[in-house]
């Protein structure tokens, strides 16, 4: 079942066009890593689907209803959320207030505080501590559990490896399978292709706002996705749609 | 670049400039036939309202310092005018400048403290400093206190009525061209870059070495200078005044901000058509002070949000007009005129001389 | 004696003034609004009681139970019906849209209730004081005002620290863009702080009323002290308020101890001067957090 459909997307920011109709669709469950080089519109493209950023184009169907001019704090009682790039934690919340607001949409699930815990162990004894003083890896857990706490059906995680340490990153990818078991549908978007080829059961490549690659990871080759990612005129890049 | 030139004016602002000449000499010979002051007196009132317009309108609108303590600067005038003239025998006219001089002085340590405070603060801040200054007046024997004092014919003796007349009308009409002068000079100069840049982007315009402190600071001292000037020829006016009048919020800030921002703020020629309407709501409702506070502020309150560059802000955007060249353009093969207020902002740094 | 005592009235002052403050400072956490009208809001809300109190006969303590509701209402209309849409980094707007509106109060007010100075009368409890030592007195309204400003500051100290409201103020505070993807509806939060504001200022306008005389025009002194009080405590901090509010009603009391010239006293003068010494001394108040 196609729990998000994008059809014909068109934004950016002011006189700036980022994106450039853009089609996706994600299958509930899966597990989809979309993929390109920096600026070419991955994290621009997560921020609409949250509402950060307004779609200028275009149709977002999220199970079955166009969600593209909803306001970005009601996707959230839709089943969407948006761990952004950065982890953008609340700073005068302690990392249990940072977990619990975001259960504050009030979707219901199998997520609270313990579920979320459990995945995430190692932030049980930071609960009181205030954010800011956490590592980078332990700030990017509470933000995945932050989002995990709305209960969403369609998790869209932004650049979780970014600035973190390679083992630290290894440790978060381990957790990732968890959130699909809890029924979450994940979209997540990544430079690092080889941690997010692991993980992704489909993936997509932007390049320059265009969709220039789909598929699953085993079905195209590497030399197609290099090909995609930089837009080189590549022989083999036959799957390129650009 | 070549084929290309940078120009500050085009027909439209030419024309503007015509039509502001024949206006200023207009003006200047209007006491050699309005012979009864009937035109002059009412009219001294609209110069000098244009004149604190302006010197508002280069702090909030250019500069980001949103001052509602600018009847501080007035009050100084007024009682430096009293002071010279009344108590120390200096020529009135003389003390029109040292009073423009005094404020000047003065504001220096009070930007030492309100610096220290940002956008809505900096504005409660003047504020707080302003009423310091009034209750110094009140309080201090040497100015009079509470008492109304007036500047008496003694020692504006050695001039006519008549002469005395023409003389304020005619610096009130200094202060009010000199004062959109003083905000088209201050655009076109390296101040003007500098506090658009700062407008544009603070923490850039600190990139680029632009000393935001200093900017602000100078032209702090130019609106003082030149309001307290104002306030001097204010008392010259109307010869009678206490401390609660000279270090009126209501008169000499808040009608000062409505006309600013009804006519637009961030242009020269906004406060001209601030002021305008502020004479007209004035005929309308000659005797209901209260009434002409209640409509001007609830239109100044809607400006601000739906039109924040007021009238002259809806002028631009329906017709494109720019009166007084203070934007500079590129011209030239292959660049098309940018709409004032556009986004081709960026020409102005590249044709900017370095000095 | 006479400056003990001048120390022990200025606390009961500075309750008062503290009361004024809260709702500045809540508004300026919460979404970085300064409201320039807050002082006539106080006013409005004193005068709200007048007709409240000559339409029903109600005790002026009593009366907060009406006007305290219709001036939250207020708040809240007017943040979502107006001061939102001034609500950007460019900090004019919304200095001139309240600053217009305050002087819109002041002028309907002069309208509606002329010139005249009012007073809320409480019955004899005004004069009743508790008799401390020969030279000192606490008069009841003063000593309640101090208790309910106390009471109101703990309150919201206790809102924001303990319940799901004030957490999601300090997300908006911190960042609005993130705190909007945890489902929080900012415009409408910044609603609900700016009726809190507006029914803390409501009461403030009542207790001043009852202290003593007011008039339409007393507005701006109030926002003035309340400002004081919040940069002297230090942006951000509830108790800092309270601090900065006692501090300032102490510099009031006792500045109006030295000779006056024309019977004026000089009480508000030394009050504006301690805030500048504070203001050059420790721009971040006595216990900031945060520099502006």
């Amino acid at each position: 079942m196609t729990l998000l459909e994008v059809r014909g997307l068109d934004a950016g920011y002011g006189d700036f066009q980022a994106l450039f109709g853009i089609d996706v669709n994600v299958a509930e469950g899966e597990t989809l890593a979309m993929i390109g080089a920096n600026g070419a519109g991955k994290t621009t493209f997560l921020r609409v689907l949250a509402g950060q950023v307004p779609a200028w184009a275009g149709s977002i169907m999220f199970d079955g209803t166009d969600i593209a001019h909803v306001k970005a704090h009601r996707r959230v009682g839709l089943g969407i959320a948006l761990v952004p790039e950065g982890r953008m934690l609340f700073g005068s919340l302690t990392v249990r207030e940072n977990l619990i607001i975001g259960a504050h949409a009030g979707r219901a699930g199998r997520w609270n505080l313990d579920t979320v815990l459990d995945v995430f162990p190692l932030i049980r004894p930071l609960l009181d501590r205030p954010s800011h003083v956490l590592s980078g890896g332990e700030q990017q857990s509470v933000a995945i559990g932050r989002a995990l706490m709305s209960n969403p059906r369609l998790i869209l995680l932004d650049e979780v490896s970014l600035g973190l340490a390679p083992v630290v990153v290894k440790s978060l990818y381990e957790a990732l399978p968890a959130l699909s078991e809890g029924g979450a549908t994940v979209l997540l978007v990544e430079q690092d292709i080889g941690q997010a080829l692991e993980v992704a059961s489909r993936l997509v490549c932007l390049l320059e706002g265009r969709v220039s690659l789909e598929g699953k990871p085993d079905g195209v080759a590497r030399s197609d996705i290099t090909a995609a990612y930089f837009g080189l005129p590549a022989g083999s890049g036959s799957e390129a749609s650009s | 670049m070549t084929g290309h030139r940078v120009t500050r004016s085009d027909r439209q602002s030419t024309a503007g400039l015509a039509v502001s000449a024949v206006l200023l000499v207009v003006l200047f010979l209007l006491p050699w036939w309005d012979s009864d002051g009937s035109l002059r007196v009412p009219l001294v009132a609209i110069l000098y309202y244009l004149a604190l317009a302006q010197m508002w309108n280069l702090l909030a609108g250019f500069a980001g310092l949103v001052s509602i303590g600018q009847q501080m600067f007035v009050g100084i005038g007024v009682y430096t005018l009293l002071s010279f003239a009344e108590d120390f025998g200096v020529d009135p006219y003389l003390s029109v400048l040292l009073a423009g001089l005094v404020a000047a002085v003065l504001s220096l340590p009070v930007a030492a403290f309100a610096f220290r405070l940002r956008g809505g603060y900096f504005a409660i801040g003047t504020w707080v400093i302003a009423e310091v200054f009034r209750l110094i007046a009140l309080e201090s024997d040497f100015l009079g206190g509470a008492n109304v004092r007036t500047l008496t014919r003694e020692s504006l003796g050695g001039y006519s009525l008549d002469t005395r007349n023409t003389v304020t009308y005619l610096m009130a009409l200094g202060l009010a061209a000199g004062a959109t002068a003083i905000v088209v000079l201050v655009l076109r100069s390296r101040l003007g870059l500098a506090l658009r840049s700062i407008r544009d982007n603070q923490e850039g315009a600190r990139g680029l070495g632009v000393s935001v402190g200093r900017a602000k600071l100078a032209v702090w001292v130019i609106s003082a200078f030149w309001t307290g000037m104002t306030g001097a020829v204010i008392l010259l006016h109307n010869p009678s005044t206490r401390a609660e009048s000279a270090f009126s919020v209501l008169r000499w800030t808040a009608l000062v901000v409505f006309i600013a921002i009804i006519g637009g703020v961030g242009s020269t020629t906004g406060p001209i058509i601030g002021v305008a309407i502020y004479w007209f709501v004035r005929e309308f409702l000659e005797d209901a002070e209260e009434w002409r506070f209640i409509i001007l502020g609830l239109i100044a309150a809607a400006m601000a949000i739906m039109a924040p560059r007021g009238i002259y802000g809806l002028l631009q955007k329906r017709w494109s007009v720019q009166f007084f060249p203070v934007r500079r353009k590129l011209v030239g093969p292959g660049v098309t005129g940018p709409a004032p207020g556009g986004p081709a902002q960026p020409v102005a740094g590249t044709g900017h001389p370095s000095a | 004696m006479e400056w003990l005592n001048a120390i022990v009235q200025g606390i009961m002052l500075g309750g008062l003034f503290a009361l004024f403050a809260t709702g500045l400072s809540l508004a300026f956490g919460v979404m970085r609004f300064v409201n320039l009208a807050h002082g006539d809001l106080a006013i409005l809300g004193a005068f709200v009681a007048v007709s409240v109190i000559s339409a029903t006969g109600l005790n002026p303590f009593v009366s907060l139970v009406i006007v305290v509701p219709v001036m939250l209402a207020a708040g809240y209309a007017l943040q979502l019906g107006a001061f939102n849409f001034t609500i950007s980094p460019d900090p004019l707007p919304s200095i001139l849209v309240t600053f217009g509106l305050g002087i819109v109060i002041q002028n309907v007010l002069l309208e509606t209730y002329s010139a005249d100075s009012r007073g809320l009368d409480v019955g004899s409890i005004e004069i009743e004081s508790i008799r401390v030592t020969d030279a000192i007195a606490i008069g009841w309204i003063p000593l309640i005002t101090l208790v309910v400003a106390v009471a109101v500051l703990g309150a919201l100290q206790l809102v924001l620290s303990r319940t799901s409201l004030g957490r999601a103020f300090r997300a908006v505070s911190d960042d609005p863009p993130t705190a909007r993807l945890m489902g929080i509806n900012d415009r409408n939060l910044y609603a609900v702080a700016m009726g809190i504001a507006f029914a803390t200022v409501a009461v403030a306008g009542v207790f001043l009323g009852i202290r003593q005389s007011f008039g339409p025009l007393d507005g701006p002194a109030q926002l003035l002290y309340a400002f004081e009080a919040v940069v002297i405590g230090g942006l951000g901090s509830v108790w800092g308020t309270l601090v900065g509010g006692l501090l300032l009603g102490v510099a009031h009391t006792v500045g109006g101890q030295f000779e006056v010239t024309y019977g004026y006293g000089s009480g508000p003068l030394v009050g504006h001067l301690v805030f500048l010494v504070v203001l050059a001394t420790r721009p971040s108040g006595l216990l900031g957090r945060r520099a502006e």
